[in-house]
């Protein structure tokens, strides 16, 4: 397969390195994990350029506003263009179109954009703001570092947690067993993620109450962990009141259909009623973990890197992460105001204890990321084939 | 008069051309209409079918072309693909005889009985979830259904209590949404009906029910099956009525966009069952003689 890929990826460096004129050379690397996973050589850019006039940017609702894009164009002279995606699948498509500068890309998107050659390594030397106060949790992750090359400039991250209606649900729960066991005293009121990456969900689960599946990390599952996973989801399936997406889970909290279940601290939020309360369980959570990435052709990596640098700053990324809800990528906006501190605090944003616990979504792949090589793990695909048997 | 024969005279050669080759004279009224029928629909229909044959890159999800039947075989084998291929048929069938039942009354009720006023009016309260964006009219059955929704909270003193997210809200908004399909083509064909048939009914001693079953009906026959092709075919694909009302309901279209971005192939697989099930239908129907007379 990397023959395949290296060869149209070629080009295209060959065709950024005439466009930019910088000289650049090859990189390869092992990563600290021992997982070595097969990447199209792409060179990262050496130096900058002027900017261009433009940069098209394909971002998830939030990410881009005029609130701090306007402020961008008018320093740096790149007109920001928006185009916004609904689903990481989608994002993945768009961005093989080619048209895109950079894409605000979830753990689940951004390894298939890195293995198929999509997107460039990025020098870090070159966006200053990408500092040590960027959280220690955010940098060098398997989602966005992989051989030892960054792809990806962290945007921010949030844990999916367990919301519950605090009137019906009366005592705070700390484990997951009331969604996942037989006996859950909500069976019929349980509101789940309409997503085959909700499998890990189930996954991690198993993980702590299951140990004899072996299950080191919920996004690399061999056959019969899979199957596990996917027998405890086809339980659960006899108690769920509603299997929702963004657009339909707050109704189904506030509507009175789900008591208990998944859900996302913003979507929480917004059902403004206290009695909607959230915790982590015990057993941790899954995740998710935005980052810009750049196209590898693309047409504008000048203006885009001054993108990733201008929103990596405390105050710009602070503001992208409390219009969106989630915790920011650089720490020291929480020192920047009260609001922020309240924001950062809510969020946990610097709480490296708090998000170790969390498993941010990332794409499993044939190679086992737990770093297991006697045995093949199950990928992207046979999970949505898992999900669809779940649902029935 | 005479400007008029000096305009007869004029020479028009496109028109004289098209009189005498009356081939080219077909080629120009249809070459649009079939481009766009050949080209842009029947085309494009045929590219994604084909992909069904296709394979997809398991890591980077990226189609390849060749061929496999793997994604049939899948759809046979799969409990899960030909249970919910049964289930979204089940709710097809249904939501049409739902429509048929309801739609020949009130067609007979407006024709026949309601004065100019009320049928109109009628006609308007047909058509009225027309007026209103797809997305809207699902999202307001879900306001309807939910456990906290508009029919609890309505029935509750009676001591009724809805049905909950399931595959009969998928079904009865359905019906909502598609029920004009069926009553604006009925009610077309009872307009129709001489009154003195229905004079003739009664004069025989027939009441209104058997009057609708044994005159109305076979006349309605045709418009029926009109009405049916739009009701059936609409629910077979439809998936945003499970998504928002269906709780954990999944039908065809819900797998189809499940796997549109992921695994196009299977998703262009599936599409191949609701396309079977209507021309079966089709098949059927055209049996019957009923579309000579539409």
């Amino acid at each position: 397969m990397k023959k395949i890929l290296a060869a149209p990826a070629a080009i295209a460096a060959a065709l950024a390195l005439a466009l930019t004129g910088c000289a650049s050379e090859g990189t390869t690397g092992g990563d600290a994990s021992g997982l070595k996973i097969d990447v199209p050589d792409i060179p990262m850019i050496e130096k900058l350029g002027d900017n261009e006039k433009e940069v098209n940017i394909l971002a998830w609702s939030g990410f881009v506003e005029p609130e701090w894009s306007d402020a961008f164009t008018a320093d740096t002279g790149c007109v920001v263009n928006r185009k916004i995606f609904a689903t990481s699948d989608e994002a993945v498509q768009l961005m093989r179109t080619g048209e895109y500068d950079l894409v605000s890309a979830s753990g689940d998107a951004s390894l298939r954009l890195i293995v198929d050659g999509n997107v460039q390594p990025l020098n870090t030397d070159l966006i200053p703001n990408f500092s040590d106060d960027i959280v220690p949790g955010m940098k060098g992750q398997l989602y966005d570092t992989l051989n030892g090359n960054v792809y990806g400039i962290p945007i921010g991250r949030g844990a999916n947690i367990l919301e519950y209606n605090s009137e019906v649900v009366t005592e705070t729960p700390d484990s997951w067993s009331v969604v996942w066991e037989k006996d859950s005293p909500y069976a019929g009121k349980i509101a789940a993620y309409d997503s085959p990456i909700y499998i890990a969900d189930a996954a991690i689960y198993l993980m702590k109450h299951q140990p004899d599946l072996g299950i080191e990390n919920p996004y690399a599952l061999d056959q019969d962990q899979l199957k596990a996973a996917t027998d405890l989801l086809k339980q659960q399936n006899a108690m769920v009141s509603e299997y929702w997406s963004p657009a339909t889970n707050i109704s189904s909290f506030t509507g009175g259909n789900s008591v208990v279940g998944t859900s996302w601290e913003v979507l929480r939020k917004a059902t403004q009623d206290e009695k909607f309360k959230s915790v982590l369980p015990q057993e941790g959570s899954t995740g998710w973990s935005d980052a810009w990435m750049l196209a590898t052709d693309s047409e504008s990596p000048n203006c885009a890197y001054a993108w990733m640098d201008y929103t990596s700053a405390p105050e710009v990324n602070g503001a992208i992460a409390m219009n969106f809800g989630m915790a920011p990528a650089n720490g020291a906006f929480c020192d920047t105001s009260d609001e922020a501190k309240a924001h950062c605090e809510y969020y946990n944003a610097t709480d490296e204890e708090y998000f170790k616990q969390v498993w941010f979504w990332t794409t499993p792949i044939d190679q086992c990321l737990d770093g297991r090589t006697d045995v093949k793990c199950t990928n992207y695909q046979d999970w949505t084939n898992a999900w669809a048997t779940v649902k029935g | 008069m005479s400007t008029s024969t000096d305009r007869a005279r004029k020479p028009r050669p496109i028109s004289t051309a098209l009189y005498r080759h009356p081939k080219g004279r077909l080629a120009s009224l249809l070459t649009l209409p079939m481009v766009w029928l050949i080209g842009v629909y029947i085309f494009s229909l045929a590219m994604l079918l084909v992909t069904a044959f296709w394979t997809t890159d398991p890591f980077t999800s990226r189609v390849k072309p060749g061929f496999t039947l793997d994604n049939f075989t899948q759809l046979a084998t799969v409990s899960a693909y030909s249970m919910t291929a049964l289930r979204t048929l089940g709710i097809a069938v249904a939501v049409t005889l739902i429509c048929a039942l309801f739609a020949i009354p009130l067609a007979v009720f407006m024709s026949q009985v309601a004065g100019p006023r009320l049928r109109a009016l009628l006609a308007v309260l047909v058509t009225l979830p027309l007026w209103a964006g797809y997305l809207v009219k699902v999202i307001g059955m879900r306001l309807v259904w939910t456990e906290n929704g508009f029919f609890n909270w309505a029935l509750e003193p009676l001591g009724i209590h809805g049905p909950g997210l399931g595959v009969l809200t998928v079904t009865l908004t359905l019906v909502y949404l598609w029920f004009p399909y069926m009553a604006i083509p009925v009610y077309a064909a009872v307009a129709q009906i001489p009154p003195n048939l229905f004079d003739a009914s009664s004069d025989l001693g027939a009441r209104g029910f058997r009057t609708i079953r044994t005159i109305v009906t076979p006349l309605l026959l045709p418009s029926l099956i009109a009405g049916s092709i739009f009701t059936f075919s609409l629910s077979l694909g439809d998936y945003i009525a499970a998504m928002y009302v269906g709780g954990s309901t999944q039908m065809i279209g819900s797998i189809i966009a499940q796997n549109i971005n992921l695994n196009p192939p299977l998703a262009a697989a599936f599409s191949f069952v609701p396309i079977v099930l209507v021309i079966i239908y089709l098949g059927a129907v055209r049996r019957t003689g009923a579309l000579n007379n539409l």
